[in-house]
């Protein structure tokens, strides 16, 4: 880093490097065995630089030509924005922990031992499943070091779990599925075992929900894989400094419901999105988006501040071969007091979901979300009566989230969103007739 | 290069085993907030190791090339964890070739300013429209070299360009944000993306409109879909399914995707083709060394054919298709598409829009996903018919459907096949992988919309 740090310094103003190294081991099991480990090392180091005055940016990846990369880099800053800061200096940062060797410890063979283990506990609950698991584990440094500002780095161990279960019975196809990771070994998998037997329970009936504007309940999951994304988009810094949220303008306005706050949180430890700066050496924090439902905060990177004229939040985060961008965290929404059971208590006829496919697929910037119930729950009269399929759900989270109740069992998901289950009054659902043509050859 | 790989490969206990090197150089130019907000560099090499072992995969990928031996003995250690039964891959004869492309015009070869100012004349034309407040831009053209060898004796060279574009445009009026877009792509050929001052043009005006437009009233329509609207849908509603690795180890899957078993009407026509000259999805090898072929999924309503690595083909005992694909060295190969298409028809448009009462005209994509049995895909513009006629534009719409009861409700396809470039597959976290789909204008009856 350091030669290249120099050899960028002969031909720019500034310099600044970010190298990350990764190891990651990961068994696959398809159809409930073992069938694949995986074993694989990436190094990679991005450069950006200030060139007469001007931003480049240009990524190696298994390549030392230091001279090259440099090259690279100065050619682009013939077309790159004008530089508007500084690179911080590094150093000076609150603990945060995100490493347990614990993990690296493990041996292949306890990694197998889990899949196993989630496999086996699954099928004796419904023996005719078909069972996809990944268990991963890795290993990754991440250094940042810039020309005057210095060098800081991490090291960040991850371990993730995840299954997903497919029963078919005529041309019906039932999908249940979770997933977990952390920083650490979890204390255990019987819980993630737990809530996919859960799903199988709550699924076993089929039941057909009516087309119209109907009260929704999304479980954490729902939460994660429907919600988030529309919601939280608006919220970049970038999107607002371009104009294009459609929050911008409205800082401190009560936008949604006052129940509802929403938190980014770097800091939280042992969690897969923290560390102690951002991907920029800007110290990570707790960041609230929306507090009792007003318009809190929205996140920057250093960049996107300079232009806005504010501080960067240590947003600044980076993907494969891209400059660094506004991007979230750990995600934490707020615990109401409700319970599960009360909300679908409360429900004459409505809906509970998990996923839905085709989330996120439509004007999610302007908030839309909607998609078809993959794994989804009927209530009927207070209770939940079977599964539904061939569904569509159609929103804004503009309007639904205007009113909406947050419940009391929050929960990880994915190990970056920690959700309660919320309970939406009004949402759009259109139901195919077909839904009955599949019940009369389907299972029960 | 070759003796080294080749040598690589020799003297393992593993009943297969292969390796993988490639070499890549992107270009990225991302115009954000109406201007271009940078252009980025990659250049990355790798490798992969890959070995099988009854049944089990070992897989082992870097980008430090000194420990090649260790990681060849690493793959086949992980492949014997692994392995329970003896398993044979699909018997090919070895290939020694090496492949180049050519473009008419290298996008690799057009100087960066050059790239610059066809961007900046889309972004100017986007950014002209009154409500128009930003343009988003993503370019980026790839240049990619892969030497594969393997344990059979094929030792296969091949360049792999690949370049894509999307541009879109962003109204907004008060809190309502509305965008229209479009997407293209080619195998690296820059003048693929020249002269798109009109569709820049189109873009700009439709998500303008979209700020004004109804939503449309949830329910089941008779749809028509555009041949890039239907390219997506033959892609997320029936080539998934036709992948064989969801179903070689699933009875009751293979059950459903029996051949010989009706799908659809006698018109109805699904091709995969990897042979086709100059699309995004297209290759003379697969990444396992198989060579490409047209694949007939569905001939005249009735399935036919699947696609396969070379592992599933042995399994389920049938003919090779060279499907299998990998998106780069970090991933090892797994059963994808490549062109994927409906077979021209005789409907023409008059046809096609004749006799709906009330229905949907549905064009353009956001984009679709599919859990196998359901689908959904989502229409960047969708518009209303009332008595054969097209009218007012709506918001954007998703549309969703079952896969047995849809492919059987296609009552018209039309006689204007189209091949659309953009966007990219993804599948077992391996995304974007270069594809094509596409498809005449065609008519399904019973389509659930998603609205108010």
């Amino acid at each position: 880093m350091k030669n290249l740090l120099s050899c960028a310094g002969a031909v720019a103003e500034a310099a600044e490097a970010w190298r990350v190294s990764s190891r990651s081991t990961s068994v696959s099991f398809e159809a409930n065995r073992l069938k694949q480990v995986q074993t694989s090392d990436a190094s990679s180091v991005a450069l950006r630089i200030f060139h007469k005055g001007k931003i480049g940016f240009a990524v190696a990846s298994g390549s030392d030509d230091v001279a090259r990369l440099v090259e690279m880099a100065a050619e682009t800053a013939e077309f790159g924005l004008p530089v508007k800061f500084d690179f911080p200096m590094l150093g000076g940062y609150a603990q945060v922990n995100t490493f347990d060797p614990a993990v690296y410890r493990m041996k292949l063979e306890e990694l197998v031992a889990m899949g196993n283990y989630l496999v086996d506990k699954i099928r004796k609950h419904t023996p005719g499943i078909l069972c996809d698991v990944q268990v991963s584990r890795g290993l990754s440094s991440f250094v940042l070091a810039s020309l005057r500002g210095g060098e800081a780095r991490y090291e960040k161990s991850s371990f993730s779990i995840g299954v997903e279960g497919m029963l078919i019975n005529g041309t019906d196809m039932l999908f249940v599925g979770e997933g977990e990771g952390s920083c650490r070994m979890p204390d255990g998998i019987d819980a993630l075992a737990d809530r996919v037997i859960k799903q199988l329970e709550l699924a076993r009936k089929q039941a057909s929900v009516s087309t119209g504007i109907l009260p929704v309940i999304f479980t954490p999951t729902g939460v994660a894989n429907v919600l988030l994304e529309p919601l939280l988009m608006a919220f970049s810094g970038k999107l607002v400094h371009d104009g294009t949220s459609p929050l911008e303008g409205r800082l401190g306005e009560k936008v949604f419901a006052e129940n509802l706050s929403v938190w980014d949180d770097a800091t939280l430890d042992y969690c897969l999105a923290s560390s102690p700066f951002d991907d920029e050496g800007v110290p990570t924090g707790k960041l609230p988006l929306i507090q009792a439902g007003v318009v809190a905060n929205f996140y920057y990177d250093l960049q996107t501040a300079a232009q806005a004229g504010v501080q960067s939040t240590g947003s600044g985060r980076r993907g494969g071969g891209t400059p660094p961008a506004p991007s979230l965290s750990s995600i934490v929404i707020k615990e109401g007091k409700a319970s599960f059971a009360e909300m679908v208590r409360d429900m004459q006829e409505g809906l509970v979901v998990e996923q839905l496919i085709g989330a996120g697929q439509g004007n999610t910037l302007g908030g839309d979300f909607g998609g078809n119930v993959l794994l989804g729950y009927k209530v009927e009269n207070g209770k939940i009566t079977g599964r539904v399929k061939d569904t569509m759900l159609s929103g804004n989270v503009y309007e639904a989230l205007r009113q909406v109740v947050s419940g009391r069992e929050a929960r990880w998901v994915g190990g970056t969103v920690f959700t309660p289950p919320l309970y939406c009054p009004a949402i759009s659902v259109a139901a195919s007739p077909q839904v009955d043509a599949a019940k009369e050859g389907g299972k029960s | 290069m070759k003796n080294r790989i080749v040598h690589l490969l020799k003297g393992h206990s593993a009943d297969y085993i292969e390796a993988r090197f490639e070499k890549s150089f992107v270009t990225r130019l991302t115009y954000r907030g109406g201007r271009l907000e940078g252009v980025a560099r990659t250049a990355s090499v790798g490798g992969n190791i890959r070995a099988l072992v009854n049944g089990g995969w070992g897989f082992v990928s870097f980008n430090c090339f000194d420990k090649l031996r260790e990681g060849a003995e690493l793959a086949v250690q992980e492949a014997r964890l692994a392995g329970r039964e003896k398993v044979q891959l699909d018997r090919q004869e070895p290939v020694v070739e090496t492949v180049t492309e050519e473009a008419r015009k290298k996008a690799a070869d057009v100087p960066l300013l050059q790239k610059k100012q066809v961007l900046d004349e889309y972004n100017d034309i986007i950014l002209r429209r009154a409500d128009v407040v930003s343009s988003r831009i993503d370019y980026h053209d790839i240049v990619h070299r892969t030497v594969f060898a393997n344990s059979d004796g094929t030792y296969i060279e091949q360049e792999k360009p690949s370049l894509a574009l999307r541009l879109t445009a962003v109204a907004r009026k008060g809190g309502e944000v509305q965008q229209a877009g479009v997407s293209l792509g080619s195998r690296g050929d820059f003048s693929a993306v020249e002269g798109l001052h009109d569709e820049a043009e189109r873009v700009a005006k439709r998500a303008v409109a979209l700020l004004s437009a109804p939503v449309v009233k949830g329910g089941e329509y008779t749809v028509v879909l555009d041949p890039v609207l239907a390219g997506v849908f033959t892609h997320e509603a029936f080539g998934h399914l036709s992948e064989a690795d969801f179903v070689y180890q699933n009875e009751k899957l293979a059950e459903i995707m029996t051949m010989g078993r009706r799908f659809g009407g006698k018109q109805l026509n699904i091709v995969d083709d990897a042979t086709l000259p100059g699309l995004r999805g297209s290759y003379k090898y697969d990444d396992e060394g198989v060579p490409a072929a047209r694949n007939y999924l569905i001939r005249e309503g009735v399935l036919v054919g699947r696609l396969h690595s070379r592992e599933t083909a042995a399994r389920m005992n049938e003919r090779p298709s060279g499907n299998a694909r990998a998106i780069n060295h970090r991933y090892p190969p797994i059963v994808r598409m490549s062109n994927t298409f409906i077979e021209q028809g005789e409907a023409t448009l008059e046809e096609m829009f004749g006799g709906i009462k009330e229905g949907v005209y549905l064009k353009d994509w956001y984009g679709g996903m599919t859990s196998l049995e359901m689908f959904t895909f989502s229409a960047g513009e969708a518009y209303m018919i009332r008595q054969g006629k097209v009218e007012e534009l709506l918001r954007p719409v998703v549309l969703s459907g079952n896969v047995f009861a849809t492919l059987g409700n296609i009552e018209a396809i039309g006689n204007d096949l189209e091949m659309n470039q953009g966007g990219g597959c993804g599948k077992g976290g391996q995304f974007p992988l270069p594809v094509s789909d596409g498809s005449p204008h065609i008519r399904i009856a019973r389509c659930v919309v998603g609205g108010k």
